[in-house]
């Protein structure tokens, strides 16, 4: 009897993980089976595709490189603040993820603008921000630097407190916890978080258009140039996300094999 | 943005009653047609005048793929043959044209004052070659000359998916100029300022609009076709910057 409760028990939920695990899947398999290698090689060859390509992953390592480097310390705090400051913080470093993506162009906008309200100071120093491929970044820090700080939080958070006290009280420096302990813990978490940061930034659309223009060679990432061949030919558009999928697909499984 | 339009069309059945009257029209006609849909529903009681706003090539593409509509209104002659060819329409008219015009932000920051100043624009924003107005921006600097259109082409800081982003790009001051339709310019008078393209540099845009032939609606549709084509519809797309067909 309770052989077969277990057995339903697990028919169900695989039955339910299934069922979702299809829905996701099942989209992007239609990107790929109804176009053929011809259709990609030739989405390939498509005169916009390189130089996106090579947008794409240019600004997107930069973004990553900028979202660790300052994201790790914020999450740092965040997830081992107990002060009531640090659950406000938590909650601001997540709207971007609520802000429809071209709002938060515009609100890129209005703050790093030409008129927005640092524009002026910043055109004074030559750093017209908007319509350029520092834009591209912003844009995709904004979006996708939540996403990190979100997981790294949580696996800072979920440390063992006593393995750091001992640490200390053997003597070895705050730099030496957070190299020698605290990162190899949360190892797993943080690289989670950053290939789901990465992933978002790589997707990027709305807030690029808006604060950073669609400029081939300069802001024309692959998935702006996906939307910009979808106004002339669908196939072409298909033939590009196919190529976007396939270069998020092979560095999400080396991103997250690598540092095992 | 595709997605959401994707979902429209699929929750569309659910929303409209069969004496609804479904009109497809492109996005630029978005204040006059409304204004005549509650015209034509004052009256006829009883009717309710339904709009799917959209770029021309998306309402194609819905109506390809079997949307419910009864009239489709196109900003362009090229995506109403596509579906005269499909025999998805029948018997398209030419109920208005719009042309490309230069707009400036308020106070002109660049001082283009004409359309031979457009090299003066540090940064300028067009439409993408792909949708209509990038395309008829590439035939007017064809027609101004390679090198007028190579100067043009180097201040471009951006090129658009649609016309109103050109317009956005303008009115928040981020470009120094834009070519949009005269609708558009006029929709934003508040913020933008207009420059003439000469007439014998620049294009014009015709637009047909059609009963499709899986209309419901039928009689309604006409009615509303007749509507646009009518004096009253005629008076009210010139307040919005179009011209007349015949002229």
């Amino acid at each position: 009897m309770k052989r077969w409760r277990d057995r339903l028990f697990r028919l169900t939920a695989t039955a339910l993980a299934g069922t979702l695990l299809a829905f996701l899947v099942l989209p992007v398999l239609a990107l790929f089976v109804t176009s053929g290698p011809e259709a990609w090689w030739a989405g390939l060859r498509h005169p916009i595709t390189l130089p996106a390509l090579l947008l794409s992953l240019f600004t997107t390592a930069i973004s990553l490189a900028l979202i660790v480097l300052l994201g790790t310390p914020l999450a740092w705090w965040l997830g081992r603040s107990r002060t009531p400051a640090a659950g406000l913080v938590e909650s601001l470093v997540q709207l971007p993820i609520v802000i429809p993506p071209a709002v938060a162009g515009l609100a890129l906008l209005l703050a790093f603008g030409r008129l927005g309200m640092f524009g002026p100071l910043l055109e004074r120093t030559g750093l017209a921000l908007s319509f350029s491929t520092a834009a591209v970044v912003l844009a995709q820090v904004f979006v996708a630097a939540p996403f990190y700080v979100q997981a790294a939080a949580a696996a800072f958070g979920a440390l063992d407190d006593d393995l750091l006290i001992v640490a200390r009280t053997l003597g070895a420096s705050r730099a030496r916890i957070l190299f020698r302990v605290a990162l190899p813990l949360a190892r797993r978490s943080l690289v989670a978080g950053a290939a789901l940061a990465w992933a978002r930034a790589l997707g990027e659309f709305g807030a690029t258009l808006m604060f950073a223009g669609n400029l081939e060679g300069r802001t024309q990432t692959l998935p702006l140039a996906v939307y910009t061949a979808l106004e002339s030919d669908l196939r072409a558009a298909q033939a590009l996300a196919v190529v976007l999928v396939i270069v998020a697909l092979v560095l999400l499984v080396l991103l997250r094999r690598g540092p095992r | 943005m595709r997605h959401v339009l994707a979902l429209v069309l699929t929750l569309w059945p659910l929303t409209t009653r069969a004496e609804d009257l479904t009109v497809f029209a492109a996005a630029s006609l978005r204040e006059p047609f409304e204004e005549l849909g509650l015209a034509l529903e004052k009256s006829t009681p009883g009717l309710i005048v339904r709009f799917n706003f959209a770029g021309s090539q998306e309402l194609r593409a819905q109506i390809e793929h079997g949307a419910q509509a009864d009239v489709f209104a196109s900003a362009d002659r090229k995506h109403m043959a596509a579906l005269e060819k499909l025999s998805l329409v029948a018997g398209p008219r030419i109920f208005a044209r719009n042309q490309p015009v230069v707009v400036v932000p308020k106070g002109n920051p660049a001082s283009v004052r004409a359309f031979a100043d457009l090299p003066k624009a540090r940064r300028l924003v067009i439409g993408a070659p792909e949708v209509p107005i990038g395309a008829y921006t590439l035939q007017i600097l064809d027609k101004a000359g390679a090198d007028f259109k190579a100067r043009v082409l180097a201040r471009v800081a951006s090129k658009e998916l649609n016309v109103r982003q050109v317009l956005a790009k303008v009115t928040l001051g981020e470009a120094d100029a834009g070519i949009v339709y005269r609708t558009d310019a006029r929709s934003a008078r508040d913020k933008v300022e207009t420059v003439d393209i000469p007439a014998e540099q620049n294009v014009v845009a015709e637009y047909p609009i059609a009963v499709l032939r899986a209309a419901t609606q039928v009689k309604a549709a006409q009615a509303f076709v007749d509507l646009v084509l009518s004096a009253e519809g005629q008076k009210r797309l010139a307040a919005a910057g179009f011209t007349a067909p015949g002229t």
